[in-house]
């Protein structure tokens, strides 16, 4: 029984006009018939499944796709064609510097987020101070947040999901967070979240890192899918060289 | 249902604690100010009305508190709601939450600025030597059903919002229109019986007048009022959650 099946998903998205015109202008373009909107499969015929504990990588360049398919997986958006079916929870970190207030304090921050992430208080209450202390914030803890460098907003970001036990993990470039030293630490405990059985997908730019850590590579280009299996280092070959030819 | 509060219900505290901080966080009179200022609406109107426009209608206070009451909870949830779920676009694209908790933690706000508001309007009651009666537990009705009234229009407006950016100042100036077809200042009793009826149309007028039948005049209204009430407050709340549920994962292409 595969923890995350794919079947044939498509994903439609919409561009054009309609995106922050008032109601004024829409009534107006629609009457004259000037009202369009573009819409372009962002995915389209995905089919995959993953075993537990699989790591898979995703790789393409940009507007592959690769996003658009994160949302669907996590739920955010739904396929318009085609199924897909996870098992268990799913975390997902996507673009893990925004969404926080900068008004608000680290420590508010700190929960809020936390509670997004679907943590509990206790579980808040009991880990904050680890949360705090390797995101290397002690001083800062009621500090409004927009006063943090974007180094360390990533890193607090880093630090509470870091806590995350789903069985399916999602994570859009968020493994290159932070300087060096953080790197490593970051590295290193997201390996742990990894070997505790979880499922994970992974989409990053650097080859390297893909050959790495996953077991299995799925490349996108303009929404196909060009090449899906466990040969990782067959496809990122071929993958290198597609970007060496452009 | 349950469980799913339960799961979400540490999100939900945290987003009302973020809204209630964020609004009185950096002012000196806080939440002091949410009672003052209906207080200093109240005066002004009471000044105008009693001393140029002449209306010496008994309990004048009251019956313009009652209007301004309803009104006041009513225009602020709506105008609130309505930037709760484009204010928090960053929150909904990145984490698979129920969209609606954003909407529902502003109306607790609004909802306990009502509440204080409240206390004050009995304390003027007794000042304008209102009688206290029984019949006062019958406030709950409206209050409840203006609650989720209240809701319903916050569902319906923040979808909009998030679609048309300009709802904001349309939905001014209908507020503005809605205020004075309200009846908050002057009474109905000089229009001919078919325009009267006509009132009966806005909701915002029904809640209102049910304040008034309690306090002012110590009657209950009938049952068919009640049941008005329902309707309009059922409606706007069904249509609010529909376009919440058919809209629920096309918000994001908006934003």
């Amino acid at each position: 029984m595969s923890i995350i099946e794919l079947k044939d998903v498509s994903i439609r998205y919409k561009v054009g006009d309609f995106k922050a015109i008032g109601l004024k202008d829409y009534v107006i373009r629609k009457i004259k018939k000037d009202y369009h909107v573009q819409e372009f499969w962002a995915d389209r015929h995905i089919t995959f499944s993953l075993e537990k504990g699989d790591m898979l990588g995703i790789i393409g360049t940009n507007g592959a796709g690769k996003s658009t398919l994160l949302k669907a997986i996590s739920g955010i958006m739904k396929p318009t064609e085609g199924r897909v079916r996870c098992q268990g929870n799913v975390a997902a970190l996507l673009e893990l510097g925004s969404g926080f207030d900068g008004e608000l304090t680290v420590r508010e921050n700190t929960y809020l987020r936390g509670a997004m992430l679907g943590y509990t208080r206790s579980f808040m209450n009991d880990r904050y101070d680890e949360i705090i202390a390797f995101a290397e914030l002690m001083e800062f803890q009621d500090h409004p947040f927009r006063q943090l460098s974007s180094g360390m907003k990533s890193r607090l970001a880093f630090a509470i999901a870091s806590f995350v036990n789903p069985s399916i993990l999602i994570l859009d470039e968020v493994l290159s967070v932070g300087d060096g030293a953080f790197r490593r630490r970051s590295e290193k405990k997201m390996m742990e979240i990894i070997r505790g059985g979880a499922t994970t997908l992974l989409v990053s730019h650097s080859l390297e890192q893909v050959r790495a850590l996953c077991s299995k590579v799925l490349w996108l280009h303009k929404g196909e899918q060009l090449a899906f299996g466990e040969n990782v280092n067959d496809i990122c070959g071929r993958y290198q060289d597609f970007l060496d030819r452009r | 249902m349950l469980e799913k509060y339960k799961k979400h219900q540490f999100l939900f505290e945290e987003l009302v604690k973020r809204d209630f901080k964020k609004k009185y966080k950096r002012t000196v009179l806080g939440m002091g100010w949410s009672i003052l200022s209906p207080l200093a609406m109240l005066l002004v109107m009471r000044l105008v009305f009693t001393h140029f426009f002449g209306r010496t209608m008994p309990h004048y206070t009251t019956y313009l508190f009652c209007g301004n009451l309803v009104y006041a909870y009513f225009s602020e949830s709506a105008t609130q709601g309505m930037t709760s779920l484009l204010g928090n676009a960053a929150i909904f694209t990145k984490v698979n939450v129920p969209k609606y908790l954003f909407l529902l933690s502003k109306n607790c706000q609004t909802l306990i600025n009502f509440g204080l508001t409240l206390a004050v309007f009995f304390i003027f009651c007794l000042l304008d030597r209102i009688a206290f009666t029984w019949k006062f537990v019958f406030l709950l009705y409206p209050v409840a059903l203006l609650m989720l009234f209240n809701i319903g229009m916050g569902l319906v407006l923040s979808a909009l919002f998030v679609f048309f950016r300009d709802i904001q100042y349309l939905w001014s100036i209908f507020s503005q229109l809605l205020m004075y077809m309200s009846a908050i200042f002057y009474s109905i009793e000089s229009f001919s019986p078919a325009v009267q009826y006509a009132f009966l149309l806005n909701p915002v007028y029904l809640f209102i007048r049910y304040f008034r039948k309690i306090v002012i005049e110590a009657a209950v209204p009938s049952l068919a009022f009640h049941l008005l009430m329902a309707f309009d407050a059922a409606a706007v709340l069904l249509l609010g959650c529909w376009m919440y549920r058919k809209y629920n994962t096309e918000f994001l292409y908006y934003v």
